[in-house]
């Protein structure tokens, strides 16, 4: 969630507005003709909410455990879960009150592996090794993690910034070291060094309200000076051998104009009539890295920006967009060629409803943008979630990852209490809906709930539920993902996951991943019914196959496929199965 | 640095939020009645201006402040601190108010009540200006309250205010000089 979106704004905050009852029951009529989608009027529950799922399994809903949330007051932020990150069998799970870390082995009951108490706002994790990185925010956060807050207005108890945990032992977390901002850590990215493994960044993204240099020296709360804490993010190097001695090396000024005016982008208010407020941009609200590219994308409160991180420690912008339809840049996700970037506006901070039938379906939107060889972004399409929501489910786009389909960009995302939605964004000007799961409203007033985020990792899809717990989905195929599609997927797996640290995902050569671009073909009508017949005969024959038959029988489909590809209508998707005919023959 | 944080587990016992302070009581009360005056400033707008600026500015103002209102109504409500926040709204009570920072005076509002077109627009975002600027010295003096704005609804109320009223200052004051 954010924060400093401007007339809506986030967190939490207007999330919890009383609306009337009578509005939350307010239906959508559905289009003449069309059956009314199930997600709309699902009946209002904690624990018993309705449901509606579409080409997906719900394998297991983990509630909260107790001491984790507030039966008194659902909504409560004091216990809202928040951002997940992923390592080998664990998924840690931020939160305000602290992080959970649950045991998925058994994807059907996870476990809680360990809970730690420790506030400071939303704490957002990332995990790297034996560090686990926790954003701290607000003025309660403690250098010790005490609950009790800071009595003093100014006091060395008071931390804000990145922790780092080393959990090698991971009953017993130490924090190595705590790095104290100006404006502590809203969000913030890990960011590797392709060229130093021994070392990695941490981007900081802070977005609350900059503390007194009496307390942090340094911290300048005056936005016209040239030392203002605003208009930029922190740059904090680990050493990865010596945790400890993580610090700030680099307060990189990302909004600079070309005379070196610090605020140098948008300046906060409208585009003109009909549009947007967009909040002003001297905050980063999350940046997503992809360092196998050498850029990451920034999400930052009034734009898109686009950075070159091939010196991790020295971020330079290189290209900045706006949107009218936008009232906050909240995140980034690229597509894996690195070719489509999409941005999340989080009109209404995350804590009010903007799925309405009434909102526009360009504003609180993804935007999808072209991301061409010039590092220029062009935007080309917006995609919301289609099914309207109630006036009691904050609703709005939130944090999502891709799914690993090859030749594909597909994406499950967020929308808290609107749900998850998997599309296809491949046309980034038309992406298409292919799975979604939706409960109904937690409560009959507007209370914060929902998705905050809906990531893959290694075959299934974990949610974190802001007011309710832990869910774990499983894709199943449909005439929009075909089996062989999901097996491709779940072929790719990780030792560890941050979403907000992209990596460029790479399949084996396994007869699913050739299986996938037939489908696709098939799906797309780009060979004909004889020619996908006969190919997938001769991979099946080939799989039966071993040693020299195999490679010969593949040999002979790899030159076939070279002539089907003169005359598909998506060449480029022959020669990708035609490489991976290739690897399975070596 | 090293420091050995606390490890605790969640246990059913400590499920109750962190502690409000009487100053974050008054915060959110004062914060009420001081939108409140903002909200009947903006809706001498539509009639007195004919800026599609002004009306842009005034519609946002009246959008973000009555959503904060509803916002710190419930959480009184929620905090069993409600009192008589619904009072704080009405107009009889602005006198009471009028000693919160940047609050106009009864005279002050009389006066922008009776001018129109370029007047009213130069002596609105003057006395909007000055309104704001009034918020935000009531979160510095939050801020410089022992304890204050530790629980979490507090302080993304605060910096919400604090986030928005900077940032509606600077555009008021570039409305300001565009002014003829």
């Amino acid at each position: 969630m954010t924060r400093h979106c401007h007339d809506v704004r986030l967190r939490g905050t207007r999330a919890l507005l009383v609306i009337a009852s009578t509005l939350a029951a307010v239906a959508v009529t559905p289009s003449a003709g069309m059956a009314q989608d199930p997600r709309i009027g699902l009946r209002t529950g904690f624990q018993d909410a309705g449901e509606a799922i579409r080409n997906l399994e719900l394998v297991s809903h983990t509630p909260k455990q107790n001491g984790w949330f507030n039966p008194q007051q659902l909504g409560d932020f004091g216990f809202a879960n928040s951002d997940l990150a992923f390592q080998k069998n664990l998924v840690f799970q931020g939160g305000w009150h602290g992080w959970q870390a649950w045991d998925i082995s058994n994807p059907k009951a996870p476990t809680l592996r360990k809970a730690f108490v420790c506030q400071g706002g939303q704490g957002d994790l990332s995990v790297h090794g034996r560090l686990l990185f926790m954003s701290v925010e607000d003025l309660a956060g403690r250098v010790d993690c005490g609950t009790q807050g800071v009595a003093d207005t100014v006091s060395a108890e008071r931390f804000r910034g990145v922790r780092i945990f080393d959990i090698s032992d991971i009953d017993n977390p130490k924090q190595v070291a705590a790095v104290q901002t100006c404006r502590g850590s809203h969000t913030h990215t890990l960011v590797t060094d392709p060229k130093d493994r021994s070392t990695v960044y941490v981007y900081v993204q802070g977005t609350g309200p900059v503390r007194s240099s009496n307390e942090l020296a340094g911290c300048n709360r005056a936005v016209d000076d040239a030392n203002t804490s605003y208009f930029r993010i922190e740059v904090i190097k680990v050493p990865l051998a010596a945790p400890q001695n993580a610090e700030i090396v680099n307060m990189p000024r990302i909004f600079a104009d070309a005379q070196g005016n610090v605020a140098g982008l948008w300046k906060g208010g409208a585009h003109g009539d009909g549009t947007q407020n967009t909040g002003r941009t001297d905050q980063c609200h999350d940046i997503t890295a992809y360092p196998e590219i050498g850029l990451a994308a920034g999400a930052c409160s009034g734009n898109g920006i686009l950075l070159d991180i091939k010196d991790p420690a020295n971020p330079r912008r290189i290209d900045e967009v706006i949107d009218p339809n936008f009232a906050y840049w909240h995140s980034a996700t690229f597509n894996n060629a690195g070719t489509t970037v999409l941005f999340t506006d989080e009109w209404g901070g995350g804590t009010a409803p903007r799925c309405r039938s009434t909102d526009k379906p360009t504003w609180g939107a993804n935007a999808l943008f072209t991301l061409g060889a010039d590092h220029k972004l062009k935007q080309v399409g917006y995609y919301k979630l289609p099914a309207a929501q109630t006036d009691a489910e904050n609703c709005v786009a939130h944090n999502g990852s891709l799914i690993p389909v090859p030749g594909r960009d597909i994406m499950a995302q967020a929308w808290y209490q609107g749900g998850m939605s998997i599309f296809d964004f491949s046309d980034p000007s038309r992406p298409v809906e292919i799975a979604y799961f939706d409960r109904g409203p937690i409560a009959e007033q507007l209370t914060l709930a929902g998705y905050w985020s809906t990531y893959w990792y290694n075959g299934y899809i974990i949610g974190s539920e802001i007011g309710r717990g832990l869910d774990i989905f499983a894709l199943k195929p449909s005439e929009f993902l075909s089996a062989n599609e999901i097996e491709a997927a779940k072929l790719v797996k990780y030792d560890e996951v941050n979403p907000q640290l992209q990596t460029k995902i790479v399949w084996p050569a396994a007869f699913p991943v050739a299986r996938a671009y037939v489908d696709q073909l098939a799906r797309k009508d780009a060979l004909s019914d004889s020619r996908i017949a006969a190919i997938n005969k001769s991979l099946d024959a080939a799989e039966k196959a071993s040693g020299s038959t195999r490679k010969g029988a593949l040999t002979l489909l790899a030159s076939q496929l070279a002539t089907d590809a003169t005359k598909s209508s998506d060449a480029p998707r022959v020669r990708a199965l035609i490489d991976v005919v290739r690897a399975l023959s070596k | 640095m090293s420091v050995n944080a606390q490890s605790t587990s969640g246990t059913p016992g400590s499920v109750a939020s962190r502690k409000h302070t009487a100053a974050d009581v008054a915060f959110m009360q004062g914060m009420i009645g001081h939108h409140a005056q903002a909200l009947e400033m903006v809706a001498l707008v539509p009639a007195r201006s004919s800026r599609v600026e002004m009306e842009s500015l005034a519609e946002r103002i009246a959008v973000s402040q009555k959503d904060e209102i509803g916002i710190m109504q419930r959480w009184l409500t929620a905090h069993g601190e409600a009192g008589d926040t619904k009072q704080a709204m009405s107009h009889d009570m602005h006198a009471a108010h009028t000693a919160m920072p940047g609050m106009l005076s009864p005279a002050q509002m009389d006066s922008l009540r009776n001018v129109e077109g370029t007047t009213f627009d130069r002596l609105f975002l003057q006395y909007m200006i000055q309104h704001h600027e009034g918020a935000l010295v009531m979160v510095a003096e939050l801020l410089r309250s022992p304890g204050a704005a530790q629980e979490p609804m507090v302080f993304q109320i605060m910096s919400d205010v604090d986030a928005d009223q900077r940032a509606e200052i600077r555009r008021m004051k570039a409305l300001l000089a565009q002014l003829p």
